[in-house]
């Protein structure tokens, strides 16, 4: 065992320092970051337009006469302070049951209600899941303030009632948030799954490969590169999340606080992200280094590499329907299917709170990692370093 | 006479028993057995695609073989001896980027040296093979010899035991051809296995104490090249004054014309009774000499003419 983990460091810090200290790891560091500049910049009108349909809102209960006040207030605040920037407020008129009228609007998804705000002006009462957002509160209470006096500066203590975290509007943002996660692991790892299938042809087209296979087990050099380029790929990950978190606090009133949490919180759904990527990079790399075992030119790499990137999209696919269903037949499939696991339950962490089933699926996806790498081993051993001539096809040898 | 290799003996750093290899429909190796002995020289010879490649791929545990068995420096797994033996593949392989320094350092790594110490040594080897000054210098910028050399170079960091060396020789010119002759009897000298296969049938008679000739996949020799020689008589070279006379019928039916010469194999008897008979004959002899046979035709006389013909020749990758 040690001489399995000694070899694969070997070529893991080999790998590691070739990639890390090339000119192109520069590249690699800055691409993702320029198609989500250009997004920025072409998307910024359609996401405005985004912004204001889909803007959690507050739902007031209120006679209208109330309601006029506080759009009046609204309207007049949003002359010195952007529109955008504002909370959103929709009107309800008051029925019998309150309590029920307040559960069916913080269930309601569209428009997606964060708050419930009732009572007259002078006894406003907000039911919600407002806890970590002082924005949204003080903005309400300079609402009220400005409503009742027409002056900004009476402002009035409203007392906050938190409320199930599964309003509408908590899962429409962890839905979001889960959205979010797994396209982040789907395109860091279809770009990190091609840079691995990359090295491993450069590796067989250099000739090294065979003083590697004479020298060490091939599952340690299966193992060595994939950590080789999961470390480079933390480095990158590092520098992506820094600038992103950067870009969030730079461009978005409350900074990288006023982000909705996911379901198990922001540290364990780090910790948690950091793990799926891992293993989804694990699983998904192997795959793609035994099909690149198989290839011996660039070109076969091509052919095989396209079925391949279209089975990561059917992952993606299957992965994705779990979203807001992380319980249904689909859901449970995807994260039960080795190579979707990782990206479904990135997503029930957004959605779910319970910790549990996520130790079950990472010992489970470590399992399956560690078949496909015996099994891309073993194939590599019997094809790669074949002499004579190349085995045909069945079915060409049967036309032959 | 074939060696069989039927049990794991000390004295033999490899042995092989019937190794058959089969991709798809094609038997690359068929049957091959030998035994390399320690401390040895062993050539493995045969023209290109005659699967000598493969058969040091599957001695050393690149590929397992379709059946048969192995046992290299006493071991049945031979990826368990792989710290103790140095390889050289045919298709040398070099990470163009690397440091000269620290692509023999890595080959090094490979074998279970601690980095510092791969490298400290690596750099004693370039040193002494007058490369000091491009220790520090991208792979890519050396050329082809000085490459071939820092790869052999990182074959032997570790000291191995067992030194497997796939067709050493190609692509070399002769000043580098020289040197690492040398370089395989020093390593010799000092205790190590030094395996190699080739399609050149002068360096394994320069350098072999044993051989084992391989063609279509069959070992059709193994054993000394004194022994692969006496599979041969002498070679008669006579020129005489006398066109015909008695002393013709000591002459082998088999004798051939090669100008002036007659060439034919010295008869059972020897070269006193031939050296009689054709002065009691009237030969009148101009010239005669006896030549012990070379390797070549020893080669010739085990695998065949056409065999013998493809050593010559370029061939596919095995």
């Amino acid at each position: 065992m040690m001489r399995f983990i000694r070899s694969a460091w070997v070529i893991a810090r080999r790998d590691f320092t070739a990639t890390v200290l090339s000119k192109s790891f520069i590249f690699f560091l800055i691409a993702p970051l320029l198609p989500l500049a250009f997004g920025g910049v072409f998307g910024s009108i359609s996401a405005r337009v985004t912004t204001r349909i889909a803007r959690p809102v507050v739902a007031v209960i209120a006679p209208k006469a109330d309601f006029d006040r506080l759009d009046r207030a609204r309207t007049q605040l949003a002359e010195g302070i952007s529109d955008d920037a504002l909370v959103k407020i929709v009107s309800y008129s008051p029925e019998p049951d309150l309590a029920a009228q307040q559960r069916q609007l913080l269930a309601s998804r569209d428009p997606p209600v964060r708050a419930v705000l009732s009572g007259d002006l002078d006894h406003p009462r907000i039911v919600g899941a407002l806890a970590a957002d002082d924005a949204t509160i003080a903005q309400l209470k300079l609402l009220i303030a400005t409503a009742r006096a027409g002056k900004s500066e009476t402002l009035i203590d409203i007392p906050v009632t938190a409320s199930s975290d599964m309003s509408g509007s908590i899962v429409r943002d962890r839905e979001l948030t889960a959205v979010f996660a797994q396209l982040f692991l789907f395109f860091i790892t279809l770009l990190l799954a091609g840079m691995v299938l990359s090295q491993l042809i450069e590796e067989k087209s250099n000739k090294v490969i065979e003083v590697i296979a004479a020298a060490i087990p091939i599952d340690a050099m299966f193992v060595g590169k994939l950590i080789a380029m999961l470390s480079a790929s933390v480095v990158g990950i590092v520098v992506w999340v820094s600038a992103g978190a950067l870009f969030v606090e730079l461009a978005k009133t409350g900074g990288v606080q006023s982000l909705p949490p996911p379901a198990v919180g922001w540290p364990a759904f780090l910790i948690l992200g950091v793990i799926y990527f891992s293993t989804n990079y694990l699983l998904i790399g192997s795959v793609f280094m035994m099909i690149g075992s198989q290839a011996t030119t660039s070109r076969e790499v091509q052919t095989l590499s396209l079925p391949a990137t279209f089975g990561q999209f059917f992952i993606f696919w299957l992965a994705s329907k779990s979203i807001g269903a992380v319980d249904s037949p689909e859901g449970l499939a995807a994260a039960v299917f080795p190579l979707s696991s990782p990206m479904t339950m990135i997503a029930r962490a957004a959605e779910r709170p319970e910790l549990w089933p996520h130790l079950v699926a990472i010992l489970w996806q470590i399992l399956w990692v560690a078949v496909i790498l015996r099994a891309g081993a073993s194939l590599f051993r019997k094809t790669v370093l074949k002499s004579g001539p190349r085995t045909r096809w069945r079915w060409r040898s049967a036309r032959a | 006479m074939l060696r069989q290799a039927q049990h794991i003996s000390q004295d033999n750093a490899v042995e092989a028993v019937d190794l058959v290899k089969d991709f798809g429909e094609t038997r690359a190796v068929d049957g091959v057995s030998l035994a390399v002995p320690t401390g040895s020289i062993y050539g493995l010879l045969g023209p290109n695609g005659a699967g000598k490649t493969t058969v040091l791929r599957m001695l050393l545990g690149i590929i397992d073989p379709s059946s048969g068995s192995r046992c290299v420096l006493g071991r049945e797994r031979p990826l368990d001896a792989a710290p103790e033996i140095g390889y050289l593949p045919e298709e040398r392989g070099l990470y163009p980027a690397m440091h000269a320094r620290d692509a023999i350092a890595f080959m090094g790594a490979l074998r279970g040296l601690p980095l510092r110490e791969a490298r400290r040594r690596a750099e004693t080897l370039l040193d002494e093979h007058s490369l000091g000054e491009w220790a520090k210098k991208p792979i890519r910028t050396l050329s082809k010899g000085m490459a071939q050399t820092v790869q052999l170079l990182g074959t032997i960091i570790h000291k191995p035991r067992l030194i497997v060396l796939d067709e050493p020789f190609s692509g070399l010119d002769a000043i580098n051809q020289a040197r690492l002759e040398e370089l395989i009897r020093s390593e010799a000298r000092a205790g190590a296995t030094v395996i190699f296969s080739t399609h050149v049938i002068a360096h394994a008679e320069r350098l072999c104490e044993r051989i084992a000739i391989v063609a279509k996949g069959k070992v059709v020799f193994d054993g000394s090249v004194a022994e692969a020689r006496g599979r041969l008589r002498p070679i008669v070279r006579l020129r005489t004054r006398a066109e015909d006379g008695p002393w013709r019928s000591a002459i082998p039916a088999g004798a051939r014309r090669e100008g002036s010469d007659l060439v034919f194999e010295l008869p059972e008897g020897g070269p006193e009774p031939l050296l009689k008979a054709l002065i009691d004959g009237g030969a009148g002899i101009e010239a005669l000499s006896i030549e012990r046979p070379g390797l070549h035709d020893a080669f010739v006389a085990i695998a065949g003419e056409a065999a013998a013909a493809a050593m010559a020749r370029p061939g596919p990758v095995e």
